[in-house]
């Protein structure tokens, strides 16, 4: 005599069994619709992207040592963080081409990351932009100062020209443009490959924190000596 | 005339001072003892200010031959090692003083590696006048000439080490401006072109200078180039160095004379 409890047992697994094997050929004849469908859902239209505006590159010059500006139109992220990498990386597309008045070896991904972190200090809130110069940038009236991290490849430093004033002209390129850009950036370090490196090809100290206050106050980061030999 | 007798026993000790202190009067005067300079501590220690003590006795040069050893620097002229050619030119740099009679310390004498604290105690151990850091690279043209970007800070007790420059800076200054002097005029005498080699003057973090606690600065030699950017002379060319070489020399004998006259006091 079979107990009941075992009968009642026996009916619900195999409810249960049933069941499952309906949702199991169920999904499997989904998935082969979708798979039907395959061609279907290909992409037909291009992707929504950001907006083309001007920003300002800050390009470094070796015949002379100077920085100056230059209007470029790129499309640009909401982001601040992937927008500092974004400028970056069109201005280190600039240097990599021969023809550049900084020529740097073209590296394929140049720039991981920028990471932006809030500075504390009072001292250092970002300046007020200036609307009449810099149409093109946000307003940051309110923004906090930030310090910006930017993670090089050792791709890109170790491919970089060997010179105090090779180095220390693309250092003070990258700081001024994104402080051109993004104002509230006030202080830069850098981090090759996600570590610190003493120095980016043997020369710019990169242990230590860049001001952008420095490279965007004196555009013209050295200057030609003038003949009575005066330096300021 | 009769002196008691206690004034006679104590004649004779006092004749021997007496005696002593007019020999001692005649020696002549020792040359101050060098400054305490600073050694490369941890970045938290602090080094004896410049000012502390008297300044050097005599006029010394500093010649540092930019990198050496693991550190060969930048490939020059295609196969040149940058640590070769700063080496060459702080060899003849040395000799072209050493002729005119300019004590001379050298960082390095052979391919030896040293790092930026190494070569900043040596400069201040030798208490130097004047610290050239000669590097050579292939990016840019002409001559460039660095000081240190540290803010001129007034003569402290103690400096930290890493900023140790700023109580120099004013005089690195000065210093760079009469290297440039002498390029200007190396120039305009042997080519009368005024566009020989183009000059940038720069101010710069550099790690090695920002702990030397004398006039230091930093030349670096590129190559010429043309108007379309081709190199005309390769920083290997021996008449192009002999002529930075020599303006060099002219340079720093122009910078002992305004040592020597107190010109260099800030």
């Amino acid at each position: 005599m079979i107990p009941r409890y075992q009968k009642v047992l026996f009916f619900l697994l195999l409810v249960v069994s049933i069941a499952m094997t309906v949702i199991l050929v169920r999904l499997r004849e989904q998935a082969h619709e979708r798979l039907l469908r395959g061609e279907d859902i290909a992409p037909t239209s291009a992707p929504a992207v950001a907006d083309a505006e001007q920003a300002t590159l800050v390009v470094a010059n070796d015949a002379d040592g100077t920085l100056s500006s230059q209007l470029v139109s790129l499309p640009l992220p909401k982001d601040d963080g992937a927008r500092a990498r974004a400028l970056l990386e069109k201005l280190l597309e600039f240097y990599s081409s021969p023809q550049s008045s900084h020529p740097l070896s073209a590296a394929e991904r140049p720039v991981a990351q920028v990471f932006l972190l809030p500075i504390n200090d009072p001292k250092t809130d970002a300046p007020q932009s200036d609307s009449t110069s810099r149409g093109q940038i946000r307003d940051t009236h309110a923004a906090p100062a930030q310090l910006a991290v930017v993670n090089l490849t050792s791709a890109f430093a170790d491919g970089h020209p060997s010179g105090i004033q090779t180095e220390m002209l693309t250092v003070l390129s990258i700081c001024a443009t994104l402080h051109v850009n993004l104002p509230a950036i006030t202080q830069v370090r850098f981090l090759v490959d996600g570590a610190e490196r003493k120095n980016l090809a043997g020369h710019a100290d990169l242990t230590r924190t860049y001001l952008t206050a420095e490279a965007v106050a004196i555009p013209a980061a050295s200057t030609p000596a003038p003949s009575n030999g005066a330096i300021q | 005339m009769r002196f008691p007798a206690k004034t006679r026993a104590l004649a004779a000790p006092l004749a021997a001072l007496a005696l002593a202190a007019g020999l001692l009067a005649q020696q002549p005067s020792k040359p101050p003892a060098p400054r305490a300079a600073p050694t490369p501590a941890p970045a938290t220690a602090t080094a004896p200010a410049p000012h502390a003590a008297p300044q050097p006795a005599r006029f010394v040069a500093v010649l540092d031959a930019a990198h050496g050893g693991d550190d060969a620097g930048a490939q020059l002229d295609g196969s040149t090692a940058e640590k070769t050619v700063t080496l060459a030119l702080s060899v003849r740099l040395r000799s072209l003083l050493a002729a005119r009679g300019v004590p001379v310390v050298t960082t390095r004498e052979d391919n030896s590696t040293l790092d930026s604290d190494a070569r900043a105690q040596t400069a201040n151990h030798a208490s130097a006048a004047a610290c050239l850091s000669l590097h050579a690279t292939e990016s840019g043209t002409g001559i460039h000439i660095f000081t240190s970007s540290l803010m001129p800070a007034p003569p402290q007790r103690f400096l930290a080490w890493k900023t140790a420059q700023s109580a120099w800076v004013s005089r690195s200054l000065r210093l760079a401006a009469v290297v440039n002097s002498a390029l200007q005029q190396s120039r305009q005498a042997d080519s009368g072109d005024a566009s020989a080699i183009p000059i940038a003057l720069a101010r710069t973090p550099l790690p090695g200078i920002d702990s030397m606690t004398c006039p230091a600065i930093a030349i670096e030699i590129s190559p010429l180039r043309d108007a379309n950017r081709k190199v005309t002379t390769e920083v290997t060319d021996p008449a192009y160095q002999s002529q930075i070489l020599q303006a060099l020399a002219a340079a720093l004998l122009t910078w002992r004379t305004d040592w020597q006259t107190g010109a260099h006091q800030p």
